[in-house]
């Protein structure tokens, strides 16, 4: 299986992506924002950080980069593509995925370990996923999404809001909201659910040594499920 | 020719720095400031001197990178 991490500049979290990836038995490469073509891929990351400085809104500059119409292009032709927090507000800005996130609620950078649950299974992502409730890290600044309430109701009717906050039991009460985010949504699938954006960090959780080794699911099932 | 922009929230989304600014503004004894939404102003130098051009050419520049139009409304001066 092939990979492939875009790094833009001011990305931030691509070699720990790498890392994951590699560690889980993906051929992974690194590509850079202004090449034109990404080689061949099974799946495209964007990766967190805050690219080109975050200007303008978070992700913009970066939607308009010159590597971003092959990602749109193989996206569209049923490829596989991950954003993580700022990937997740480039696939957004994109419009590959619906909405924005906006500044979280109370002004401050958001940085600790969070409980999300997993809503659909019914996807390349989390299938046969061991867990239902994972144990993961946030790290952003503008993880509060929002969308209209017409295209809520879309990513509700197709089982479209991939994880949510909740507590280490499941609970997803306002409580376990970070951030201010639309019914606790940490993050989404498009309507053929290849695409995945969320904010919170798997590729830092692989390792029993840190906090929790929850991203070890996410990154070995994955590959199961595209092996 | 130069043309002006003004990005700003729709009415009814969240605007915690607008918020954080009034409130500021009240803890300085400016205590009927009931709102604040805080915008982008944008100057943008068009090679050209036919406003009609320039003013269509913006437009496109608000709809496509200026303003993300899920939350925000864009106005051209």
């Amino acid at each position: 299986m092939k990979s492939s991490v875009i790094i833009f500049p001011g990305s931030n979290c691509d070699r720990d992506m790498d890392v994951a990836l590699k560690k889980f038995g993906f051929k992974n490469q690194m590509v850079w924002h202004n090449d034109a073509e990404i080689p061949k891929s099974d799946l495209i990351v964007l990766p967190g950080g805050f690219s080109y400085g975050d200007y303008l809104r978070c992700g913009s500059i970066a939607a308009k980069s010159k590597i971003i119409k092959s990602v749109v292009e193989f996206a569209n032709t049923g490829g596989l593509v991950l954003g993580i927090c700022n990937g997740f507000q480039i696939l957004t800005e994109t419009g590959l995925l619906t909405g924005i996130l906006q500044q979280n609620k109370y002004q401050k950078f958001i940085c600790k370990n969070v409980h999300v649950k997993i809503n659909d299974k019914e996807n390349k992502y989390f299938k046969n996923i061991k867990k239902e409730i994972l144990s993961l890290h946030i790290a952003h600044n503008e993880g509060n999404y929002f969308c209209s309430e017409n295209e809520l109701k879309f990513l509700k009717d197709n089982n479209l809001i991939a994880v949510t906050y909740c507590s280490k039991n499941g609970n997803e009460s306002e409580e376990y909201n970070p951030n201010g985010t639309l019914k606790n949504i940490a993050g989404i699938f498009n309507k053929d659910k290849n695409i995945l954006g969320m904010m919170p960090h798997p590729e830092r959780m692989i390792d029993k040594y840190l906090s929790s080794n929850d991203g070890s699911f996410f990154f070995e099932n994955l590959f199961e499920n595209l092996k | 020719m130069k043309i002006k922009v003004i990005v700003t929230l729709k009415e009814g989304v969240l605007d915690p720095q607008g918020k954080a600014i009034q409130q500021t503004l009240n803890g300085m004894n400016f205590s009927d400031v009931k709102e604040v939404r805080q915008g982008k102003y944008f100057d943008i130098e068009v090679d050209t001197k036919d406003e009609k051009k320039a003013k269509t050419k913006v437009e496109e520049m608000c709809k496509h990178l200026l303003a993300n139009l899920v939350i925000e409304d864009y106005k051209i001066l």
